[in-house]
């Protein structure tokens, strides 16, 4: 069994295994979960089903590439369940690279328009 | 807030774009672009968002845990109502939450070593073991628990004798399991917060037995 010790990042919390969330994208990936679970837009069961597909179709792994295929599943289900669409979601994260792209540094950034 | 770039020495930045700002990976971006569409559609809080990131990452981890472990130690009648029914015994010490909801504790005893498992994805206990570790979540854990525990526990230095059974728990969506270890010897005389400092995230979950205070000192 490999225990790599994960190097620590800068203000990321750790336990003894390295960092619980690799970077922040992957803490708000688990939290948009959590609530949506919590607010009744689809059950934990439904939940651990979806990501457990996805993992039964990834590549075996360490458990470092974990988070990416928790966010192809959330998605996924947003998806089944209409919560949003595909193209919604592709859209908007183009619109997010662009914000980043044209907005001045020490700005914060935010999307000029919302497209959707 | 002036911004000068300093062009006498290298530096990394990409200045191929505009003069904006580092764009995040393609993975990050599809977060902020579900989070941004699901919170204008009104169906997340941003606030409680936030919240949840702030306790998970700050405040919730195996110390939970370990003090139910030490009470159940130093308490009988705890311990009765901890086995009897865990999720009560746990909510009781103010440990509750999301996936802490149908809570199993299982006891090694010399006779029985518990190793906790989800074959499927990684189901576990939040409330009192904070979010598994990567090695919970890997592949190989998930198959091999089940297939070969005692050389997955030989791996992370447990040795199991071969006359101690070995069980192996399958979390699932409803049922998240804790192991309460064996008290370590030569702790007799400390109480419950002393105790509790000696139980690790890993004996908790089986692969890892508590080791007394004076082995501790020596490692």
């Amino acid at each position: 069994m490999q225990r790599e010790r994960v190097a620590a990042l800068p203000g990321l919390p750790i336990d003894a295994d390295g960092p619980i969330f690799a970077e922040p994208w992957q803490a708000q990936a688990f939290a948009l979960t959590l609530k949506l679970c919590e607010a009744g837009h689809f059950t934990w069961a439904e939940w651990v089903q979806a990501l457990s597909a996805v993992l039964r179709e990834a590549p075996s792994d360490d458990g470092s590439s974990y988070y990416t295929h928790w966010l192809a599943a959330l998605e996924r289900l947003c998806i089944s369940k209409s919560l949003t669409e595909s193209h919604a979601l592709d859209a908007r994260a183009h619109a997010w690279a662009e914000a980043y792209r044209t907005t001045p540094h020490g700005h914060p950034v935010e999307l000029k328009q919302v497209s959707s | 807030m002036s911004h000068d770039h300093e062009h006498d020495h290298d530096h990394s930045h990409d200045h191929g774009h505009d003069h904006g700002q580092d764009v995040p990976s393609d993975t990050a971006l599809r977060v902020k672009a579900l989070e941004s569409l699901l919170i204008e559609k009104g169906l997340v809080d941003p606030a409680a968002l936030d919240a949840i990131v702030d306790t998970y990452e700050n405040k919730i981890g195996p110390r939970n845990g370990a003090r139910i472990v030490a009470r159940a130690w130093t308490d009988p009648d705890y311990k009765a109502r901890l086995m009897g029914d865990a999720t009560a015994a746990i909510a009781e010490m103010g440990y509750t939450g999301a996936q802490g909801e149908h809570m199993v504790v299982v006891e090694n005893t010399p006779e029985v070593h518990n190793l906790v498992v989800c074959t499927l994805c990684s189901c576990y206990p939040w409330p009192v073991l904070g979010l598994p570790p990567v090695w919970y979540k890997s592949s190989a854990y998930r198959s091999r628990a089940v297939i070969e525990p005692r050389r997955v526990l030989s791996e992370f230095g447990v040795a199991v004798a071969d006359d101690v059974a070995v069980r192996v728990w399958d979390s699932t969506a409803e049922i998240r399991y804790l192991v309460l270890p064996e008290r370590p010897a030569g702790t007799d005389g400390m109480d419950a917060e002393a105790l509790a400092t000696l139980v690790t995230r890993d004996a908790m979950v089986g692969v890892a037995k508590v080791a007394g205070p004076a082995a501790k000192e020596g490692a």
